[in-house]
């Protein structure tokens, strides 16, 4: 460590050293002929920079775009139309960067001083300026266009047969809520959280659209080729359900649902094929700074067929179940429902109507 | 002949004029009067050019810590632990420390480095001396402005040294996060220094932007009508139109935030249940609220940043290309539609929250309007350049490594503009690459292209130029190679703000680049200690200025004494007669703003 900073230091005092010396060189020998020199050194590395800059955005391209998700298909309908948009925006401004990058340090190399030259005065042009402000005005409605039909499709409302999931964002973890066969969402009052007696997300249990309703944690279900509709919350802070494989965003904030829907078109068994990754999972990354843990709130979407599914969900138990053991009548199948007065008190009553969803 | 004569001795002295006061009133000047509470504004720009150099230097301390732990997750430093301690137990920094670091980060660079100590300085140095005043309009509440700002600095450099550590909420200081301490350590003591430090900050913006628009408006010498000012003048007016407008916005939310955390209220917080505490009281709450009011400041803050350096360049662009600046008329414009626009696209930081889809869309068409004044400035740049007979001097060098980074940065703005692209893109690394190019160091580059050209004028001495050349070259490389990659990254997904991405077997690709990245950090914070030797050194040991107009400008600060008193100019301020950009005008080389307009000369 201590030989790592001497090394520094030294080669500080030597850099140091060579930029005095410089200077006095510079004076001794005129400081107008001085600063010529640096200036044509100055125009050489401009155009050097321009050059070595141009390869150097050429070189990362070749070493990162295969690990970027462009590099693959994306993985939900919406996606198409991101990737698509993002491929038209990537042409406009990079053919915009190409030149302008090139005229500005072209024509710093090539208007560098010089004793034959005068500077041209030319204060102003109306057309080109005219012509400046109309073109990239024309360039950018294009996009905005683009860019408006497409956030209008993802906005818009999901589609009537969309599976419904709620996600929940926590400090650090994820939990989801399925509405069961009545494929109504029971109510939920945060008050009514208690985890101990498995009431994560503070379902109302006088309502009886939560009997069937299932709760599980970190991995979600969805199905291949069927919209999914997210109704998105948070328990604490502001979290945000990242889903950079459906090229999806939606934050999560606590008293105010949010929705997001999409579409998946590959199941996780061919995204392993195709990404060629066999560890490849959907995650859901927090995308929204939420705490200390931020950096590990990592949910997963396992995308199965309808089959696949319907096996998944009919494994499943509903929540209430969870919650009142002794209700559940895989377990006690001979007690009548309800009649247990332990289990009644235990039922949380609920105090008031403001019910969000 | 010894080597300080070389540099200082062969000269015939021009005559100096710092023994001879400008007028009757000759005021006796202690050591704290001149140095400490001083109210000439160009000591005063001085101090807020270094108190910034210090925050910057340990903002981007922070930033090579922090980028240590991204480059290097899986590995242990033992002397962390010996400067850190608990923060780095083991020699990993923890992440707690992580998250108050990148907080501190963003919130230090952001307001302290680069809106005091960019315009802070810039607006201070060369106001007065731009227009042709002897001071600001109230110097003495410009030197509150700065005592306002250095008991900002005390405060938060203070809250680093707390037991439950600084504000880690991310500087944007999002509540829930940001309101309760159950929820993160770093929300307990840590947020309330926080907002202290940034409501004196506010303060301090304040009474320095009231006095550069008073002074600008009522302070110009004769003839220095508005259309014959300095861009550079034209930038740091608006910049205080944007502060004065906007900061007391950020002030109320502020306010509301100070009520939410430790008085009960509920204006942000709603329906929160905190694990391990239970449910909070509060209801009715809107935390959605809190980000229209701190981005309603938020972005116009970006322009805040941006538009001196914009200013800046311009005229620096201009002297050293020996022509005048293109299309003045349309740069102002350019600038006014910017600072218009900058009050109507708060929004578009907030697509993915659950705004209105149709008001997103308002925002979207606003957004990518600004697009359009960018554009005009950054061509009537290009054509400055054109036919032009350019010095390099190191402040020329920055100035175009300015235009470069605008670009660059710029152009993805139109990405991240666009709401159907931003629902990607959101919270990625392709944000940290747009915002760090276009605002972070596209600014730093406009803020050290002004002390380059303006330091003859600070100090009377010379920064040494092959420092500054290397500096230049290496800080330029060391740029794109840091955020040029970075858009590769977002690209992937990879969400901004995480501690370690090992886990994560969507991002943990790019854990080599990372380490490349890092490096490169380190190595350019390191040059940066090459531009701070060389600014020290020359205060005392540069070469001397010996001519009063060194780059042979048109403005007005050079025809000032090498070394200005207290009331800039010796006898009467002098006279305008023209805008400050006939370069290269019928022959001449350059011609004064002093100048009164010949017989002959050509109509522009």
């Amino acid at each position: 460590m201590f030989f790592i900073i001497a090394v520094i230091v030294l080669v500080f005092l030597i850099i140091f050293q060579i930029a005095k010396a410089s200077e006095y060189v510079a004076v001794l020998k005129g400081e107008e002929r001085g600063r010529k020199q640096q200036n044509k050194v100055n125009g050489f590395l401009m155009v050097g920079f321009l050059v070595a800059g141009l390869i150097g955005v050429w070189w990362c391209n070749e070493l990162y775009y295969p690990k970027t998700l462009l590099a693959h298909e994306s993985a939900s309908v919406q996606g198409e139309k991101v990737d698509s948009m993002l491929w038209i925006t990537i042409i406009v401004t990079g053919v915009v960067f190409v030149i302008t990058q090139f005229i500005l340090f072209w024509f710093a190399y090539k208007y560098q001083e010089s004793d034959k030259r005068k500077a041209f005065y030319f204060p102003h042009n109306n057309t080109m300026e005219l012509v400046w402000t109309v073109v990239p005005a024309i360039a950018l409605t294009v996009l905005v266009v683009i860019g408006l039909r497409n956030w209008f499709t993802f906005t818009s409302d999901a589609p009537a047969n969309a599976l419904q999931v709620e996600v929940t964002g926590k400090q650090f973890g994820w939990i989801f809520r399925y509405p069961g066969k009545d494929k109504v969402f029971g109510k939920k009052y945060f008050r009514d959280i208690d985890e101990q007696n498995g009431n994560d997300l503070g379902q109302i249990w006088t309502d009886d659209k939560n009997f069937d309703d299932i709760v599980v944690t970190q991995t979600m279900y969805v199905v291949k080729n069927k919209p999914v509709k997210l109704i998105i919350g948070s328990r604490d802070v502001i979290h945000d359900v990242g889903l950079s494989h459906f090229r999806m965003k939606m934050d999560a904030v606590p008293g105010t649902p949010t929705t997001m829907w999409f579409t998946p078109k590959f199941t996780t068994k061919e995204m392993k094929d195709r990404t060629g990754n066999p560890n490849f999972v959907y995650e859901i990354s927090c995308d929204q700074m939420c705490g200390n843990g931020h950096y590990s709130m990592k949910g997963i979407i396992e995308v199965v067929t309808q089959p696949e599914y319907d096996a998944w969900l009919a494994k499943q138990k509903p929540n209430y179940y969870r919650a009142f053991p002794d209700k559940d009548p895989s377990t006690q199948p001979a007690t009548p429902v309800g009649k247990d007065s332990t289990t009644t008190a235990k039922a949380p009553v609920v105090k008031d109507e403001k019910v969000k969803l | 002949m010894s080597n300080e004569a070389v540099l200082h001795g062969s000269h015939v002295g021009v005559p100096h004029h710092t023994e001879v006061h400008h007028d009757e009133h000759h005021h006796h000047e202690t050591f704290i009067t001149k140095y400490v509470f001083s109210q000439d504004h160009k000591m005063i720009a001085k101090q807020f050019l270094i108190t910034g150099m210090v925050w910057a230097v340990i903002g981007g301390l922070m930033s090579v810590l922090f980028r240590l732990q991204l480059g290097y997750p899986d590995s242990t430093f033992p002397w962390l632990e010996d400067i850190l301690g608990k923060w780095a137990k083991g020699g990993r920094i923890s992440p707690d420390a992580y998250y108050a670091l990148v907080t501190t980060h963003g919130t230090v660079l952001v307001f302290f480095v680069l809106t005091a100590g960019l315009s802070g300085t810039f607006a201070n140095f060369l106001i007065p001396l731009q227009i042709g005043a002897r001071d600001m309009a109230s110097p003495f509440m410009n030197m509150l402005s700065y005592w306002f700002f250095f008991a900002a600095s005390c405060v938060m450099l203070s809250s680093i040294f707390l037991e439950t550590g600084p504000f880690s909420g991310g500087w944007t200081a999002y509540p829930p996060l940001s309101a309760l301490g159950d929820a993160s350590p770093g929300s307990k003591t840590g947020m309330d220094l926080w907002l202290i430090a940034m409501a004196l900050f506010v303060v301090s913006s304040l009474l320095g932007g009231l006095n550069y628009i008073s002074t600008v408006l009522n302070m110009r010498t004769k003839g220095m009508s508005m259309t014959r000012m300095p861009l550079t003048i034209w930038a740091l007016f608006f910049t205080a139109v944007l502060g004065v407008l906007s900061f007391p916005v950020l002030f109320s939310g502020f306010i509301l935030l100070i009520f939410d955390r430790n008085f009960g209220t509920s204006f942000y917080l709603s329906d929160i249940f905190i694990g391990g505490k239970g449910a909070l009281p509060n209801e009715g709450g809107s935390a959605i609220l809190y980000q229209h009011l701190f981005w309603f400041l938020g972005h116009p803050e970006v322009y805040i940043i941006l538009l001196p350096a914009m200013g800046m360049v311009s005229e620096i662009l201009s002297t050293n290309s020996r022509k005048p600046i293109f299309g003045y008329m349309a740069m102002i414009g350019s600038l006014f539609a910017i600072v218009v626009l900058a009050f109507l696209v708060w929004a578009h930081h907030m697509f993915v929250t659950g705004l209105n889809p149709f008001l997103g869309s308002i925002f979207v068409l606003l957004t990518l309007l600004i697009a359009v004044p960018s554009a005009i400035k950054v061509f009537n740049w290009l054509t400055t350049l054109w036919r032009g007979n350019i010095r390099f001097t190191p402040a020329m060098l920055f100035a175009i490594g300015f235009v470069s980074l605008f670009i660059s940065g710029g152009l993805t703005g139109i990405w991240l503009g666009n709401s159907a692209l931003d629902i990607h893109l959101h919270d990625t690394y392709f944000v940290i690459a747009h915002f760090h190019i276009v605002m972070g160091v596209a600014s730093m580059f406009g803020m050290f292209a002004g002390i380059y050209h303006w330091y003859p004028k600070m100090y009377g001495r010379y920064l040494n130029n092959t420092l500054a050349y290397i500096h230049f070259w290496l800080t330029m490389i060391g740029a794109y190679l840091i955020f040029w990659p970075m858009h590769y990254e977002g690209l992937a997904g990879m969400p901004r703000r995480y501690y370690d991405y090992s886990i994560w077997e969507s991002f943990k690709q790019f854990i080599e680049l990372n380490r490349f990245i890092s490096t490169v950090a380190m190595i350019v914070f390191a040059v940066q200690i090459l531009f701070l030797v060389n600014f020290f050194y020359s205060i005392w040991k540069g070469r001397k200025v010996t001519s009063q107009n060194p780059w042979g400008s048109t403005t007005l600060e050079w025809t000032t004494p090498i070394h200005p008193g207290h009331g800039n100019w010796v006898g009467e301020i002098p006279e305008v007669y023209r805008w400050a950009y006939d370069y290269g005008k019928d022959g001449h080389e350059f011609i004064p703003q002093t100048q009164p307009v010949g017989e002959n000369e050509s109509h522009h």
